[in-house]
């Protein structure tokens, strides 16, 4: 009991005199101080920008669904040579129809055929809007819903006619205050007659999901233009594995193309853990390297550390021999030294984690940063423990003082 | 057999300065008994100061016994000598060798920290030395707030708190001045008769005068060993 009690009071006394060391040399605290400061500093604002990409990335996740296939000419992530996607064939609306007949696995099939167009409405012009060319099974794939009006049917479709289902953007910047729903909207030169508005999607890095113009497939063929180049995407039923769905629509593909056994895919199926893994490999490098920045920030501060330890000793040699001459052992002083250094650390700790709350809150615009508990723990934890590893030799110097030499020791 | 406190048989201790051997004792036999009021003398370089060193366990000797309380403390580690320390014997220095950044209170409570001792029974104890030594109104008070007399009696307080089998007491009024000097060694003579074993280091004969015998040193060696009588102190002092 008397141990737990005289450790507890080694680490107030020591906290005491911890502080009364900062107080009395300010300007020397902060400038020993400054390189764990600095450290942490990088240390925790690097950490809460992964942060925020990771959220980010997650957002953009969210909206390609992670249930949900997505079968291209492209692969997401290019690894190999490019010229092998580049020679395929594209996709065609036949395909689509094909895999949506047959499919057993799926939940449902749709098509998209995307552009960017300029669209005009009331209130002037909108350029670089994404117009999707979709059919009825969109939103089922797709998740989400109408805010007002309807979506696109089957029969939209197959007649091409000019409908469109509009994004929050688009309706903000073209109708302001006005009902879209029954009104004219110009993609390009030709009209289109507004019959839904989506719900609103959000952002993803920066980049808007509701500046955005859904029409029906056939109608963006007829009307906007006839670019190759289909999406064909695929949900699963909830306890489907995507795996199986996969493979099965691989099979109806190749068959639909007309492949022999022998020769390789030229489509390719993308799917959400592509992404991530991508996502992973990008990230792991931004680790790596900040680290190495870290670890070389925290060990010019740990020096810092050091040598204020090492002054601090000389400086209360007499200090020492007293203790020692009054019945003080070699860890008692070790442990003084080293909880004065690893307090010392995580002041600088705490300042370094206030800065970069600044600096996180800064680019909070930009990226969803954010510091989390753990992360702010984390910090003033491992600011302390430099404190000790650094603050070791000069504690391990000071308990090792001869009690004669430094009672008679003049600073 | 006479029960010694200090019991000390053939001490040396040399130091090594470079290729030099410097015998600061050689062969030096020497015991306190229980309740003894010792002063210690010799000129500089006689070996008091490592002596006394070795008295007050902060050195260990090169060779000979030493006895402290029944216990060999000649072949002790740091760390045991440490509590030997804490426990065993009380320092009055010359310097004071306060806390600076301590009060009065915490000043005394020090060595009962090191021994573990509670915090509620540490004040209780330091506050009632304070009081004994006449600092009770005193006790928050930091080394730079008080005399010099005053700071030497907190030295004393902390040398009394954990019961010291001796009070170790080096030139205790070397940086005092004379008057102040003098109420310092009246209170050395009360714990005395109060039953405390005191050894003194000095190189002033008025303040041996106080001890009830003195030991002279000389090159190492103890040249002489007298008991005072009453009339032989009173005529030192005048």
């Amino acid at each position: 009991m008397h141990t737990i009690e005289r450790i507890i009071f080694i680490i107030r006394e020591s906290i005491d005199a911890a502080i009364r060391t900062l107080r009395m040399n300010k300007t020397r605290t902060f400038l020993a101080t400054i390189g764990i400061v600095m450290g942490v500093t990088t240390v925790s604002t690097m950490l809460a920008i992964i942060q925020g990409l990771n959220r980010a990335f997650a957002e953009q996740f969210r909206y390609v669904g992670s249930a949900v296939l997505y079968i291209q000419k492209w692969p997401w992530v290019v690894t190999d040579d490019w010229w092998i996607y580049w020679n395929r064939k594209e996709l065609t609306y036949e395909n689509y129809l094909f895999l949506s007949e047959r499919s057993e696995l799926a939940e449902a099939i749709t098509v998209m055929n995307g552009f960017q167009h300029q669209v005009r409405g009331i209130y002037g012009a909108l350029s670089g809007v994404t117009i999707l060319g979709v059919d009825e099974k969109y939103l089922q794939v797709r998740g989400g819903d109408i805010e007002s009006g309807r979506f696109i049917t089957f029969e939209d479709n197959r007649s091409a006619r000019r409908v469109a289902v509009i994004g929050q953007d688009v309706r903000e910047e073209l109708f302001g205050l006005f009902d879209p729903i029954g009104r004219e909207i110009k993609i390009g030169n030709i009209p289109f007659t507004i019959i839904g508005l989506l719900e609103k999607q959000g952002k993803s890095f920066g980049y808007s999901l509701d500046k955005i113009v859904l029409v029906p497939y056939h109608s963006s063929h007829r009307f906007v233009g006839k670019r190759p180049g289909i999406t064909i995407a695929a949900s699963a039923y909830e306890n489907t594995n995507l795996d199986d769905l996969e493979s099965e629509l691989t099979g109806l593909m190749r068959i639909s193309r007309k492949l022999k056994p022998q020769q390789e895919n030229d489509f390719s199926i993308n799917r959400q853990t592509a992404l991530e893994q991508f996502y992973t490999s990008i990230t792991s490098g931004v680790y790596t390297a900040g680290t190495l920045i870290a670890a070389i920030s925290l060990l010019v501060g740990g020096i810092g550390i050091m040598n204020i330890m090492l002054v601090s000793v000389t400086e209360r040699t007499n200090e020492i021999g007293i203790r020692k001459a009054i019945g003080a052992k070699r860890n008692y002083i070790l442990l003084q030294f080293l909880l004065e250094a690893s307090l010392l650390c995580a002041i600088g700790g705490i300042f370094g984690l206030g800065i970069s709350y600044v600096i996180s809150a800064l680019i909070k615009s930009v990226l969803p940063t954010s510091i989390p508990f753990w992360l702010a723990f984390g910090s003033i934890l491992f600011s302390s423990i430099v404190g000790i590893v650094f603050g070791f030799y000069p504690a391990a110097r000071a308990s090792k003082l001869n009690p004669i030499d430094a009672l008679r020791y003049e600073g | 057999m006479p029960n010694f406190i200090i019991e000390m048989r053939q001490i040396t201790k040399n130091y090594y300065l470079g290729q030099n051997v410097v015998q600061a004792l050689r062969g030096v036999d020497f015991q306190v008994k229980a309740g003894e009021y010792v002063a210690i003398m010799g000129p500089s370089g006689s070996g008091k100061s490592t002596l006394m060193n070795l008295i007050g366990c902060l050195d260990t000797p090169s060779s000979g016994e030493y006895y402290l309380d029944g216990v060999d403390v000649s072949k002790m580690s740091d760390d045991e000598l440490a509590e030997i320390r804490n426990k065993k014997i009380g320092f009055v220095f010359q310097t004071f060798n306060l806390l600076p950044r301590a009060d009065a209170l915490h000043n005394v409570e020090l060595p009962l920290i090191y021994a573990g001792v509670s915090a509620s029974e540490r004040k209780q104890r330091a506050i009632e030395i304070l009081n004994r030594v006449g600092l009770g109104d005193r006790i928050h008070h930091k080394p730079n707030e008080l005399s010099g007399g005053q700071r030497q009696r907190v030295a004393i307080a902390r040398a009394l708190i954990n019961n010291p089998s001796i009070i170790l007491a080096d030139e205790p009024t070397g940086n005092l001045d004379s008057k102040t000097g003098e109420e310092i060694m009246q209170l050395l003579d009360q714990l005395h008769s109060a039953g405390n074993t005191i050894v003194l280091v000095t190189h002033e004969d008025f303040i041996a005068a106080y001890a009830k015998r003195i030991v002279r040193l000389f090159d190492g060696q103890i040249s002489s060993d007298d008991v005072l009588s009453k009339r032989q102190s009173s005529m030192i002092s005048t």
